[in-house]
């Protein structure tokens, strides 16, 4: 009993309990503390863990280094954009289509991609999202480079859920973090989670034992590319604004950042690491506008002395009490 | 005369110039021990690669109980029931010696396509899991993360994990590569207690390990066959001790 109490109480948890709380009272933290604006930043943190978390789903536990996870991020932007453009604005048919659409997407990557193996399966996911990134920068109607600005927020028709209140909206951002953690900590645990780290572990192994990996990475694959739409989703209507950069492959790398800082294979650590990205970026870019150049070594370091990132350096300390 | 399980007719296999597997047909019977031996480069690995489906023949048929599986990929022929162990231990490291065995009777179970209900509380996958390692010495390593076992363990661990699949015939390639005497003895012991119960075809160096297991012995040579026989037979054959066992 007092070893599950310890490791109840690893620090790792504790800090991802903090982050959730700190997370949850933003709206009200924020006005008390006189920075109105954190809360928007919160929102965005908060979707882009959503993403990192889809990403360390094939990336951390499957071990398939995707260089194009942008592209479901970004076709599900612009299904809602697009959408609101010719005047569909209803929430319960932008919503399901986009998600539709970035699991198509991520479906047909996937299946081309996961052909491949190593350098040749992250550039052809590079290839791919890039393709999408020239196709919305070429889409003259959609706004080519300019982007398309989105009028008015998802309409839900319900008052209590209304996503142009920013209170009201900021929670809908939480709860769809709480429902992805979730829903990812049932996988992960799953027979299907343990087929999808068995992969990555020695994919030749579960061949042997009769594994057809194939199928078990795409459905990964099509699964982490939904839940990525679901970001995009929430990006578009935060934004109220989507672009061809939403589909760029500088977005795939910053979610990469993001899961490496926070733990591959850690099931909270990439909303750990997208918090701290984001908490980086802003005091960073408070002391110079070149703020990568500190950032570029910063997770150089992570990746050399703290393997399994942030929560990977938490979990090694409570082993030595 | 019972039909034979595993059938190979005419295979080859060449590599660039270098013969692997020439016109090899082979007979296994199920229920025994078949040895293949021969010197390091005879195509024995070769040919369990072609046997398993890691490998394609570049011409000749494979049948296993009665199916034709020479177009099968390896997992759909383990699924059937031919499993292979490696030679180069190759287990999932970053498991734990359990979650090893648990995810290969999984495998065995049908499709991994659930995804909601935890794994590791499942008893279906954790008792058989428990009672195979129990039977191989490693039951007080469960938890141990199987990369940190020492390697006549991991050979073992090796072994367990083809085992739990639940096959009907086991291509094991050089099981006791890398023991010690004491453990390639054990190891013997605990393959003469699967005999009869699952085919297997073996191949070891350990000459002590193959006369005191196999019921019939292949002897190949630059991937041809050069003699098939009763361990007795085998070592009474000129053309067998000149070619391998050495001629004393």
């Amino acid at each position: 009993m007092n070893v599950g109490l310890t490791r109840c109480m690893t620090l790792s948890r504790v800090i991802s309990a903090l982050v959730l709380a700190i997370c949850a009272f933003m709206p009200f933290l924020a006005p008390a503390v006189g920075e109105p604006f954190l809360i928007g930043m919160f929102a965005r943190a908060m979707i882009w863990s959503i993403a990192a978390l889809s990403l360390n789903l094939i990336m951390g536990y499957g071990g398939m280094i995707s260089f194009g996870h942008a592209a479901y991020l970004g076709v599900a932007a612009y299904t809602v954009g697009i959408l609101s453009f010719h005047g569909v604005t209803s929430a319960w048919i932008q919503w399901p289509t986009a998600l539709i659409v970035s699991a198509i997407v991520a479906f047909l990557f996937g299946a081309i991609s996961l052909r491949t193996r190593g350098v040749y399966f992250i550039m052809i996911t590079l290839a791919l999202s890039q393709m999408l990134y020239f196709l919305a920068r070429s889409a003259e109607l959609y706004g080519s480079d300019d982007g398309l600005t989105i009028a008015r927020r998802s309409a839900t028709g319900l008052s209590f859920l209304n996503l142009n209140d920013r209170v009201t909206f900021y929670y809908v951002i939480f709860a769809a973090l709480l429902l992805c953690l979730f829903v990812l900590w049932r996988i992960v645990n799953s027979r299907f989670g343990m087929v999808i780290r068995g992969i990555k572990s020695n994919e030749t192994r579960m061949e042997g034992i009769g594994i057809s990996t194939y199928r078990y990475k795409l459905a990964a694959f099509v699964i982490a590319g939904t839940m990525c739409g679901l970001a995009g989703i929430l990006e578009a209507n935060l934004e109220k604004f989507v672009s061809p950069d939403t589909l760029n492959w500088a977005r795939s790398g910053e979610m990469i950042f993001m899961v490496v800082l926070g733990g591959m294979g850690s099931l909270f650590g990439p909303v750990t690491g997208a918090v701290v990205y984001w908490l980086l970026q802003d005091k960073l870019a408070d002391l110079t506008e070149h703020w990568q150049i500190i950032f570029g070594p910063f997770l150089i370091l992570v990746v050399l002395f703290a393997r399994g990132g942030i929560d990977g350096m938490l979990k090694r300390r409570p082993r030595d009490a | 005369m019972p039909e034979p399980i595993l059938v190979t007719e005419s295979l080859h296999k060449n590599f660039a110039a270098l013969i692997a597997t020439d016109s090899l047909s082979l007979e296994i019977m199920p229920g025994g021990i078949h040895a293949i031996i021969g010197p390091n480069g005879a195509g024995k690995t070769t040919l369990i690669n072609q046997l398993s489906g890691m490998m394609k023949p570049d011409s000749g048929r494979i049948r296993f109980a009665g199916q034709d599986v020479t177009d099968l990929a390896a997992p759909a022929r383990v699924r059937l029931g031919l499993v292979r162990s490696f030679q180069i231990t190759s287990i999932l490291r970053d498991f734990s010696v359990l979650d090893n065995v648990a995810l290969a009777i999984q495998a065995g179970q049908g499709h991994s396509f659930r995804f909601w209900a935890k794994a590791a509380l499942d008893p279906t996958l954790r008792e058989p899991a428990r009672a195979l390692l129990e039977g191989l010495d490693l039951g007080a390593r469960n938890d141990v993360r199987s990369g940190e076992l020492a390697h006549g363990e991991q050979r073992q661990l090796e072994i367990a994990m083809a085992l739990a699949t639940n096959p009907k015939m086991l291509l094991l390639d050089e099981p006791m590569a890398g023991m010690g005497p004491e453990e390639s003895a054990r190891m013997t012991e605990y393959l003469a207690g699967l005999k009869g119960r699952i085919t297997m075809l073996l191949i070891e160096h350990d000459m002590d390990a193959v006369f005191a297991l196999a019921d019939r012995i292949t002897v190949l040579v630059y991937g041809r066959a050069i003699a098939t026989g009763t361990p007795d037979a085998i070592r009474a054959d000129g053309e067998v001790r000149r070619a391998y066992l050495g001629d004393a």
